[in-house]
């Protein structure tokens, strides 16, 4: 019996030393939700994943700090399926919304070209369904903008969309996949025009902008107010026949906030009607080209409308574009520290919780073959779900956060531990088991004395494949408030930021490493002598 | 003294292939007995009803005269010796562990002692071996601890399933030798299943040969090769070098 009592001893050892710490950690990243009464949480304030969505909630977060609430920040969340379910669910209290995005992909009502009845409209009606309220807009639309490189626009004459679509056959766009899928998007455009490019490409927000100044793409979406657009002198074509309709940028506050902070209702309302749009564009260029702090243009931003008081003392740091890479990874150090460590919490808490069900549940398995079968395949079934639709679908359940981030990777965990486990069981030393059953082992020591000794460094294997895709998942936490070392990494993919991108996948690869070397020991100790 | 092993009208089937058809055979105490036949004879079915890893599907299986179903089929196993083929050493178990299987299962005290005599009556000296792993054994060597781990508790049956068959000629010899060395030094009662005539002819008091799920010929060896009962008993003989064609 001495090797199962080893064995579970290593197992139950490497439990105590991963759980505790990160149980502690837990605690410690969330001293205000655990200890803070209900009655004076914090504000939640949060973003979607673009440098526009990022600054405007930054510009909320301060406005309500120097009207002295306590704020925490929840940026970048997922898209607007994400962003939206979470302050209908009350994860967050407030994040910045388009008027014409919330009357299609939410409301799924037609569009309305007069940018004050869409406003009306979207406010009732959100009122109405959701309990949910949008302050007045703050000043500036920020439509679509079908951009083009300078060169394209000489070569076919390029001026409106109606010109775009008559010449479209040479041409390769590359769309957000929130774009190609929306009624305001390509579909409605598409009618609207007659528009049919050569190709469609789908592209992620951070890498369009490249991908159209490289040439991989000739179109692209881009938003009106973007900072990009002059970066890479692009043309923006007119929408001559109007389709797209009007993108009011403004607060979306959740019921809770409307009911227990009246006063924070209207330090946001002080933001309304006094941003245009040159001046939306004119921040976004110093976040998106500058790289400058979202939090520094933000204040500045803030002090210039008038809203904070001008501090003489006050120094715009600008996030030194030229400074090396190391160190700019220095000076972050405590943050990467700290995301690094909430992202161990992510996977190895994930993990264990896999651990802890899929390996009974694969010997239980084996001993059930007829079922194991469909059974596996079903949990197979689950990796196929892609990780933000996952997100999606549980977040009426779970909000955002920790808690449906590590549900996730618990369940993404569990394939590969319980299909090796299964496997390994099953196949273990057909000689061996088949002698110990004839000399009279149970079939209880067969499994316990015999299988599952001969099995350890299969299910350590599915182990350790789980944890190492465990760890480049966990980055996705990111888009739902989860925090980890994914945060800088949509940050920096919002911002345009190739720097702050590398300071969260860079400690991810080395992360995913070090786990897998830790669970490589962990493998030698659980592998029995002799084999 | 009744029977150490009786078959009486034992048969089997896996799906639509008869494994048994009828068979009987008696195993008195001490007597060495030789299954022999060629693959899918059922020779290993038989020997596996009498620790019950095969049900049989009629006729009656008797241990020491008790019917094998009245025995719970764990506590059969422990007190009926076992070797197979390619020895089922448990791979993460040293030889000494392995060999005190049985008499641990059986919560004697002294097993670890049970496991190093019986290390010594194969020809491994106890001291030298009982801390190596299986994987550092050569095959012969394995089989010898496969042996002492059936023998290890003093079962009052062995039963051997082509024990020597994965072996080399040479070592398959020394084996037969060690094996013959123990009957002459203890009462062993054993079932030995064989493809190999002249092994049996060495080996057992009495062969019983089989075909298709039937035992056609039962006799000790010189009788066997003297008045072989049926032609295809003559024919193994032959083939195996131990009659002339012409006989």
């Amino acid at each position: 019996m001495k090797p199962v009592r080893s064995t579970l001893r290593v197992v139950m050892r490497a439990a105590v030393h991963l759980v505790v710490p990160a149980l502690l950690m837990v605690a410690e990243s969330h001293p205000a939700a655990a200890l803070q009464d209900p009655g004076a949480r914090s504000i939640i304030v949060a973003s979607k994943p673009f440098g526009e969505s990022f600054l405007l909630a930054e510009m909320f977060a301060q406005t309500l700090e120097s009207n002295g609430f306590r704020v925490d920040r929840r940026m970048g969340l997922g898209a607007t399926e994400i962003a939206f379910g979470a302050l209908r669910s009350g994860a967050i209290d407030v994040y910045p919304e388009y008027t014409g995005t919330g009357l299609l992909a939410i409301l799924k009502l037609p569009a309305i070209s007069d940018p004050r009845e869409t406003f009306r409209t979207v406010q009732r009606e959100f009122k109405a369904r959701y309990g949910i309220r949008w302050l007045p807009p703050l000043g500036f639309q920020n439509t679509y903008a079908i951009a083009v490189r300078r060169e394209t626009a000489a070569r076919y004459h390029l001026h409106t969309i109606s010109d775009l679509a008559r010449e479209a056959a040479h041409l390769t766009a590359g769309f957000t996949p929130d774009f190609t899928g929306r009624a305001d998007g390509l579909p409605g455009l598409a009618k609207a025009y007659g528009l049919a490019p050569r190709g469609v490409r789908s592209l992620l927000q951070a890498v369009k902008y490249q991908a159209l100044a490289g040439g991989s793409v000739d179109v692209i979406d881009g938003y009106s107010t973007d900072g990009q657009l002059a970066r890479y002198n692009l043309v923006v074509l007119e929408d001559d026949k109007h389709f797209f309709p009007p993108y009011q940028a403004a607060a979306l506050v959740g019921s809770r906030l409307q009911r227990s902070a009246p006063a924070a209702i209207e330090a946001l309302s002080s933001l309304s009607g006094i941003i245009d749009e040159e001046t939306m564009r004119r921040l976004n260029q110093r976040v998106e080209v500058n790289s400058e702090p979202v939090a520094a243009v933000a204040r500045s931003g803030l002090e210039e409308l008038g809203v904070l008081v001008t501090q003489s003392s006050h120094i715009v740091a600008s996030r030194d574009s030229t400074g090396s890479f190391a160190r700019f990874m220095w000076d972050s150090r405590s943050l990467v520290l700290s995301l690094t460590l909430r992202h161990l919490v992510l996977v190895s808490v994930s993990l264990l919780a896999a651990i802890l069900l899929a390996v009974p549940l694969g010997l239980l398995l084996e001993r059930s073959r007829g079922s194991a079968e469909s059974v596996i395949r079903s949990v197979g079934l689950m990796q196929t779900i892609p990780s933000i639709a996952l997100l999606a679908f549980m977040l009426p359940l779970l909000g955002i956060g920790m808690v449906p981030a590590l549900v996730a990777l618990f369940l993404y965990s569990l394939y590969p531990i319980l299909r090796n486990t299964y496997t390994g069981i099953r196949d273990a030393a057909p000689a061996a088991v088949s002698a110990a059953t004839a000399l009279g082992m149970t079939p209880g020591q067969v499994l316990f004395q015999v299988r599952l000794p001969l099995a350890a460094p299969v299910i350590m294997a599915g182990i350790r494949t789980a944890a190492v895709i465990n760890v480049g998942t966990a980055t996705l936490a990111a888009f739902i408030g989860a925090g980890g070392l994914g945060d800088p990494i949509v940050a920096g993919l919002a911002l345009s930021d190739t720097r702050m991108i590398l300071s969260g996948a860079l400690p991810a690869a080395l992360l995913a490493l070090l786990v897998d070397l830790i669970l490589g020991l962990v493998e030698r100790g659980v592998t029995p002598g002799g084999i | 003294m009744p029977l150490a092993l009786e078959a009486v009208q034992v048969s089997k089937r896996f799906l639509e292939v008869v494994a048994l058809d009828g068979v009987s055979l008696a195993v008195a105490t001490g007597e060495c007995v030789a299954l022999v036949g060629e693959s899918g004879s059922g020779k290993s079915t038989l020997l596996r009803c009498f620790n019950r890893l095969v049900e049989p599907d009629g006729g009656t299986i008797r241990i020491g005269g008790r019917a094998a179903g009245q025995v719970e089929a764990v506590d059969l196993r422990r007190h009926t010796g076992y070797v197979p083929q390619d020895g089922g050493l448990l791979p993460h178990w040293r030889v000494g562990r392995n060999t005190a299987l049985v008499p641990v299962l059986l919560g004697l005290a002294d097993a670890d002692i049970r496991a190093n005599r019986s290390l010594e009556m194969v020809g491994l000296v106890a001291k030298d071996y009982a801390h190596r792993w299986p994987s550092e054994l050569s095959g012969g060597q394995r089989q010898r601890v496969a042996i002492a781990r059936a023998l290890a508790s003093d079962p009052p049956v062995v039963l051997l399933d082509e024990p020597f068959g994965a072996l080399d000629a040479i070592t398959r010899g020394d084996l037969q030798e060690a094996f013959l060395g123990l009957r002459a030094r203890m009462t062993l009662t054993a079932l030995l299943v064989t493809h190999d005539m002249q092994e049996a002819v060495r080996l057992a008091d009495r062969i019983a040969v089989m075909r298709s799920g039937k035992i056609e010929q039962t006799a000790s060896p010189a009788e066997l090769i003297a008045k072989p009962a049926t032609s295809y008993v003559k024919r193994l003989l032959v083939r195996a070098g131990i009659r002339s064609p012409d006989r």
